[in-house]
């Protein structure tokens, strides 16, 4: 893919109960300090609230944010009803507590990439800049 | 002390002994500074505490178990009694838990700190649909007074001595749900401790699972600890564990750790003081949850500089008479952040240096997690293995010994004083902005902590900081540990069960139970009594929950904001 030179919109989002959103908002400075436009949902967002959200801001991206186990049952319903409401082009990608065992399943459910914990900021733009469409 | 002779020596000595040693090779940074950024000098002497006056020392440390008790609360401390050895656990269903508690207690656990899942934490049933794939993943799934008599079957209060649990949101239904459980087991509640955490406002600020908006979560834990005090429960215990931890857990720098918790506290007290009880009554039951990382004598400075402004907070602020106001009772726990996803086995170390340093810090009760910390909930071998840590700590390090080890040390002493002006003027701000309940209105907490954040991340990853196995010392190696993973089933096995219970028991008593909540909520009365009624006819904590939020709303955070 060829990287793009147009500011990308980015969308973190923290779904389901879980609060601890120290992850998601060093993400959310850190793309922002490098010429991303990246808003974020605040925690205990439904895969609705967020697609919602995603489609009316536009965005290129949707980063996801999950630390309570509930990963598989709430990061593929986000990519399924972005699919449905058009955004199948979005680049979804996801971080947290995830097993490694977990990734297969997510990545064919339509998460492109889980960044796990120790993950960088440099690591996680580049991976953006390099696939988002 | 010569005062001159000193300088004299340490100038000599800067000029002399140290450029001669710079010459031969240069120190590996340009400033050294501590996790929280505070610099840090290469010797400390008497005079970096001659400022202060390191002479003046009653009054300035108190020793041992006396105001303003920065050396601890206790006279004689671990010579007397170890700190309590509790590891928090809880998962999946309530029977896998009632096995897990049997275990831990079997291995030495003093204590059952109870790990409960999120849609307990935050008033949800398991069947509902916000819910699906959270049941009993974060800890046990507790639904109704059912749940808890599955989680202590065989397993007497009066034996695991201290209940403990992360109910903020919840703090009275949980309360209530264990006093329950009490009565059947025939058990006094004064036989046995109920400790409920009951701090929501750092809920707001860093762990989210608060559920009402702000004024009415702070309402809401009164009622626990209004009601602990006047029924005498816990004569030794807490109502309120105002928590830093999180906080720390969040970014929050150890200044910060130290000033936001007693902002906090101060919010807390205060409403207990508007609803006429006395400091005295109050500030005995609210203890502190402080976190270590790995800056080692940072965080024994951090926790003895938050004794002596609790100290001085309530005798001077709140004219406290008792000493037991004025003692902070501090339960230490190891950051579970420092805890490394990659090469796991050396957090067992890392457990060992952060339960070594509480312990010179003094605190009454002490956490460590076990070394897979990062990846899932503990598996019994990392459970045991964090308890076997305690156990080398107390045992095998002589920390027990001696009060206060460090005290006296001039870096330690310094480090302290810093943290104590940067935390007071924490403190001083949040008063400015109308105190802890407005500031979070405000989301000054939630950006400041957010900064130490970002700032922390910035210098792991320019490698200014090393993590060993993150920036520093990688392995490529493959993950070859036994991680422990909840049953899928759980979820609809915890709904299928409340499908049973809601078939069972009395529906028209629970609804007159709730109704009773309800014009209690709305009244703005101790709904701890009603709420108790209600959970002995099984109402659930969801339903219990819904009434409130009918009565008070629900917090949401607006989109966008840091």
């Amino acid at each position: 893919m060829a990287e793009t030179k147009k500011r990308i919109r980015v969308l973190i989002a923290k779904a389901g109960l879980d609060g601890h959103d120290r992850g998601a908002k060093v993400l959310v400075l850190g793309l922002r300090d490098r010429g991303m436009e990246v808003i974020y949902t605040g925690i205990r967002r439904t895969p609705e609230d967020i697609v919602e959200a995603a489609i009316q801001e536009g965005v290129d991206v949707v980063g996801l944010s999950c630390l309570s186990g509930a990963h598989n049952h709430l990061f593929p319903r986000v990519a399924e009803l972005l699919a449905k409401r058009g955004g199948g082009n979005v680049l979804v990608v996801g971080g947290g507590i995830i097993p490694k065992e977990d990734i297969p399943f997510l990545e064919q459910k339509g998460i492109s990439y889980i960044f796990g914990p120790g993950s960088q900021i440099n690591e996680i733009a580049q991976f953006i800049r390099s696939n988002v469409k | 002390m010569e005062k001159k002779r000193l300088e004299d020596a340490v100038l000599n000595w800067e000029n002399k002994t140290v450029s001669e040693a710079l010459q031969r090779s240069s120190e590996l940074r340009e400033e050294f500074v501590t996790d929280s950024g505070i610099p840090v000098k290469r010797l400390y002497t008497p005079l970096d505490l001659e400022e202060k006056g390191f002479d003046y020392y009653p009054e300035r440390f108190g020793l041992s178990g006396e105001y303003p008790f920065t050396r601890g609360i206790s006279p004689t401390l671990y010579r007397s009694q170890l700190w309590r050895m509790q590891q928090y656990a809880g998962f999946g269903s309530a029977k896998e838990t009632n096995e897990w508690y049997k275990y831990l207690l079997e291995q030495g656990a003093t204590g059952i700190s109870m790990a409960l899942d999120l849609p307990t934490q935050i008033g949800y049933d398991p069947d509902n649909p916000f819910c699906s794939g959270e049941v009993g993943k974060t800890g046990v799934s507790v639904s109704s007074l059912r749940s808890i008599e599955t989680i202590f079957d065989g397993i007497s209060l009066r034996k695991a001595g201290v209940v403990s649990s992360t109910a903020n949101a919840i703090g009275p239904i949980f309360l209530s749900l264990i006093l329950a459980l009490a009565e059947k087991q025939g058990v006094a509640p004064q036989d046995f401790v109920i400790s409920v955490q009951n701090d929501v406002l750092k809920e707001y600020i860093a762990r989210g699972t608060q559920i009402f908006p702000p004024k009415a979560g702070v309402k809401f834990c009164l009622d626990v600890l209004e009601f602990g005090v006047r029924n005498k429960l816990n004569p030794h215990g807490f109502f309120l564990l105002a928590c830093g931890a999180h906080l720390a857990l969040a970014g929050a720098t150890a200044p910060q750790e130290v000033g936001f918790t007693l902002a906090n506290a101060i919010a807390f007290i205060r409403e207990g003081l508007r609803r006429g009880l006395n400091i005295d009554e109050v500030a005995p039951h609210v203890w502190f949850l402080m976190s270590t990382g790995m800056d080692f004598f940072e965080e024994i400075a951090k926790i003895r500089a938050l004794r002596r402004m609790v100290a001085r907070l309530m005798k001077e602020r709140f004219g406290a008479k008792d000493p037991s106001s004025m003692s902070a009772k501090i339960v230490g726990a190891v950051k579970g952040i420092t805890f490394t996803a990659e090469q796991l086995l050396i957090n067992i170390a890392r457990g060992g240096i952060g339960g070594l340093a509480l312990a010179c810090a003094g605190v009454q009760q002490l956490r460590i997690p076990s070394y897979d910390e990062a990846l899932a909930l503990p598996s019994a071998e990392a459970a045991k293995i964090a308890l076997r840590t305690h156990q080398v700590v107390a045992y095998e390090t002589g920390v027990t010994s001696v009060v206060d080890p460090l005290g006296g040390s001039y870096y330690v002493e310094a480090l302290t004083d810093q943290i104590e002006e940067k935390a007071t003027k924490y403190v001083e701000t949040i008063e400015s902005l109308g105190g802890a309940v407005a500031a979070i209105e405000r989301g000054y907490f939630q950006s400041e902590i957010a900064k130490s954040a970002y700032e922390w991340q910035k210098r792991v990853e320019s490698g200014d900081k090393a993590l060993v196995g993150v920036n520093v010392f990688r392995e490529e190696a493959p993950l070859n540990i036994q991680v422990r993973k909840v049953r899928p089933e759980v979820e609809e096995e915890e709904i299928e069960q409340l499908r049973e219970l809601r078939r069972n028991r009395d529906n028209e008593k629970v609804k007159r139970a709730l109704s009773e909540v309800r014009d209690v909520a709305e009244e703005n009365g101790n709904t701890v009594l009603p709420i108790l009624e209600a959970v002995k006819a099984y109402a659930t904590i969801g339903e219990i929950c819904n009434v409130l939020r009918k009565s008070w709303g629900e917090y949401d955070v607006e989109m966008g904001a840091i």
